[in-house]
């Protein structure tokens, strides 16, 4: 036989020795993921066995998730080559702190989402596949933080984007139409402009493994049309992670879907732009990022300060959360602005913030809605005589977004403007701050009318209509738990933020200086 | 064969911005078919072209003995081929859905989520 003839030294192409058991973990969030959605697929009909499995699963990934993040801090990158292939050849899974931080909050995200759906998502959007798609956005999500290719990258973002397409339109209502048409419309040309970008970059470098391409861009000649292709990478994920002036499609489509959907969106989607801006531009194209720099500057600036007007200008509670999210992006941007290591962690820091406190401000919108009848503040009030608890988780989460101490928006506000004064971009440090004050009177606003005030517009001062209404008792655990769970996180990251700090900074530097990613990819075979 | 095909995709790619712009669904949809496919023949024509040259390798070789085809910007293309045919079908659907329930493919007249005279914020109690 012509096969046993060539029976050769297969080790200059492959992985001869078995992956290691604890190497797994880096792709076990995927698969746990895709087998969790599975069976919630296979037992779909049985909607009052679905959100146990659910949050079984969601549960499971984040202690893989938390697993990997201390096999990654302690040990460095991990890769994993699908085929056993050797680098650069095979697809690459490559998870470093920061991708692994990132997975676990999302992660931690999807958990409270499922318990939360137990209130929002009644039996007929169960069957229509509520949690499997959840669980198929988390494979996206977790695969987009943890892959080690670009092309890889772009597949995961299109998983990420059929399930957010399946979950904004669950129930069909019209607004929800009208917001997907938008959402889906925008986010697929993103998408396509990525895989343009990923088609030239090929093209000029011959190659897709992200830590490869590490290697080849420095070694380019200075003709390679390589800032163009940057510049492509900027625009597509920028509109993935709505920044200005392309961010339309996310106050058009945020507040249509059912509110958990909504929270689940505002954590997860958005941070993946990000996400991908900062690794690829950060890590892969750090001159270009340099050469583009004063315009990501202007992006941040005009998110940051469009985002907030937009929500000082809102008279529906969730409309405004979706324009703090986009607000939120811009404080990120200036991380990437930046691109010191210093900065880049405050980005991490402020993103980890942005998808606990806007998760956790949308579960709270949807449990105000239930007590007081409304998602406007015309219709909302008196919400602090009828639940005082209410008011005080309110307060907390609207601290916290509005960047005032001591809860978890503080840190990374004060790590991004002292990185910006360091860089010399008074600018960029006093947007930051007037954000700051903007969001504080857009959320004082909120705490004024919907709790202050003794009922509903119209009310006569002194004089109170408390609503009556609360969240029926067997749903008010579920409805409670998520928030309560993600208010600690907050206070935590807010009076404790050492431990993350360190493991952000260590990420940044990662990031920044990708020694130890390259070395995690190329190890075997250098 | 290379600037022919750059030709191609030029006139796929300005075709389908044209479309695009449009504020009818229907036309936006003919233009994101339009940019998927202009998108495919981009990574073909980025992968090298070599014609009618399998990547085979010869029985008894270990390498290819001259030069063949790229088969990776194949496998991309199939992949995308796969992801921007459901993702089409899927808009397709979406549009109609919308189409029948909104009475109009016009984006501009498309205001239920966000209407036109929206209330402001109350200014005061």
């Amino acid at each position: 036989m012509a096969a046993e003839s060539h029976a050769v030294d297969l080790s200059h192409a492959m992985f001869t020795q078995p992956v290691a058991f604890a190497d797994w973990l880096v792709i076990a969030p995927v698969v746990t993921t895709i087998i969790g959605g599975a069976i919630c697929l296979m037992t779909r009909k049985q909607t009052t066995l679905q959100p146990w499995i659910g949050t079984f699963v969601m549960a499971l990934l984040v202690a893989i998730d938390a697993a990997l993040l201390l096999r990654v801090v302690n040990n460095g990158p991990v890769t994993m080559v699908m085929g056993n292939w050797l680098p650069p050849f095979g697809i690459a899974f490559t998870v470093d702190a920061f991708g692994a931080l990132m997975a676990l909050v999302g992660a931690v995200i999807a958990l409270t989402g499922s318990v939360y759906a137990l209130v929002d998502v009644r039996t007929l959007s169960r069957r229509y596949g509520f949690y499997p798609l959840l669980m198929l956005l988390m494979t996206g999500v977790s695969g987009a933080f943890l892959t080690g290719d670009i092309f890889n990258l772009y597949v995961w973002f299109e998983v990420t984007l059929i399930s957010s397409f399946g979950l904004l339109i669950l129930g069909s209502s019209r607004p929800q139409l009208d917001g997907a048409v938008k959402y889906a419309f925008l986010n697929l040309i993103a998408t396509t402009l990525f895989l343009v970008a990923v088609g030239y970059l090929y093209g000029v470098l011959g190659t897709l493994n992200m830590a490869d391409i590490v290697r080849s861009v420095r070694e380019l000649p200075d003709a390679a049309p390589i800032g163009t292709i940057a510049a492509l990478f900027l625009l597509a994920f920028a509109m993935k992670a709505a920044a200005f002036p392309i961010n339309f499609w996310l106050p058009a489509s945020y507040h249509t879907p059912r509110i958990v959907v909504g929270a689940v969106f505002a954590g997860l989607l958005t941070k993946v732009g990000v996400y991908s801006l900062i690794r690829i531009l950060v890590m892969l194209m750090p001159e270009n990022r340099a050469a583009m720099s004063d315009i990501i500057v202007w992006l941040a600036i005009g998110t940051m300060l469009s985002g907030v007007l937009g929500a000082l200008a809102q008279n529906d509670i969730r409309r405004m959360l979706g324009y703090l999210v986009v607000s939120g992006i811009g404080s990120m941007l200036v991380g990437l602005a930046l691109g010191t290591a210093d900065a880049v962690g405050g980005a991490l820091l402020y993103a980890i913030h942005s998808m606990l406190v806007m998760t956790a401000l949308y579960y709270l919108a949807g449990i105000m809605r239930r007590t007081g009848g409304a998602f406007d503040l015309a219709g909302l009030g008196g919400l602090y005589g009828a639940n005082p608890l209410l008011a005080g988780l309110f307060l907390v989460l609207g601290l916290a977004v509005s960047g005032l101490p001591p809860f978890s928006g503080f840190w990374p506000k004060v790590v991004l403007v002292e990185a910006s004064l360091k860089a010399g971009e008074g600018l960029l440090a006093a947007a930051i701050l007037l954000t700051g004050f903007l969001t504080t009177l857009a959320v004082g606003r909120v705490w004024l009318f919907a709790f202050w005030r003794g009922g509903p517009l119209g009310t006569p001062d002194g004089a109170e209509h408390l609503p009556t209404a609360r969240v029926p008792h067997e749903t008010r655990l579920a409805a409670y738990l998520p928030v309560f769970f993600l208010v600690a996180l907050i206070v935590w990251l807010g009076v404790w933020p050492e431990p993350v700090f360190a493991v952000a900074n260590q990420s940044a530097l990662g990031m920044v200086d990708p020694s130890a990613y390259l070395d995690s990819v190329f190890g075997g075979s250098e | 064969m290379e600037p022919v095909l750059c030709v191609l995709i030029t006139v796929l790619f300005s075709a389908s911005f044209y479309l695009m712009l449009s504020t009818h669904i229907i036309r936006v949809l003919l233009g994101v078919a339009l940019l998927s496919n202009g998108v495919n023949l981009l990574i073909f024509t980025a992968g090298r072209l070599l014609r009618e040259v399998p990547p085979i390798i010869a029985e008894g070789q270990m390498v290819p003995t001259m030069a063949t085809a790229n088969p990776l910007p194949q496998a991309l293309i199939l992949t995308a081929i796969v992801i921007s045919f459901s993702f089409f079908a899927f808009l397709l659907v979406l549009g109609f859905r919308a189409y029948q329930a909104l009475g109009t493919d016009d984006v501009n007249e498309m205001r239920v989520a966000e209407p036109e005279r929206e209330p402001e914020p109350p200014m005061g109690y």
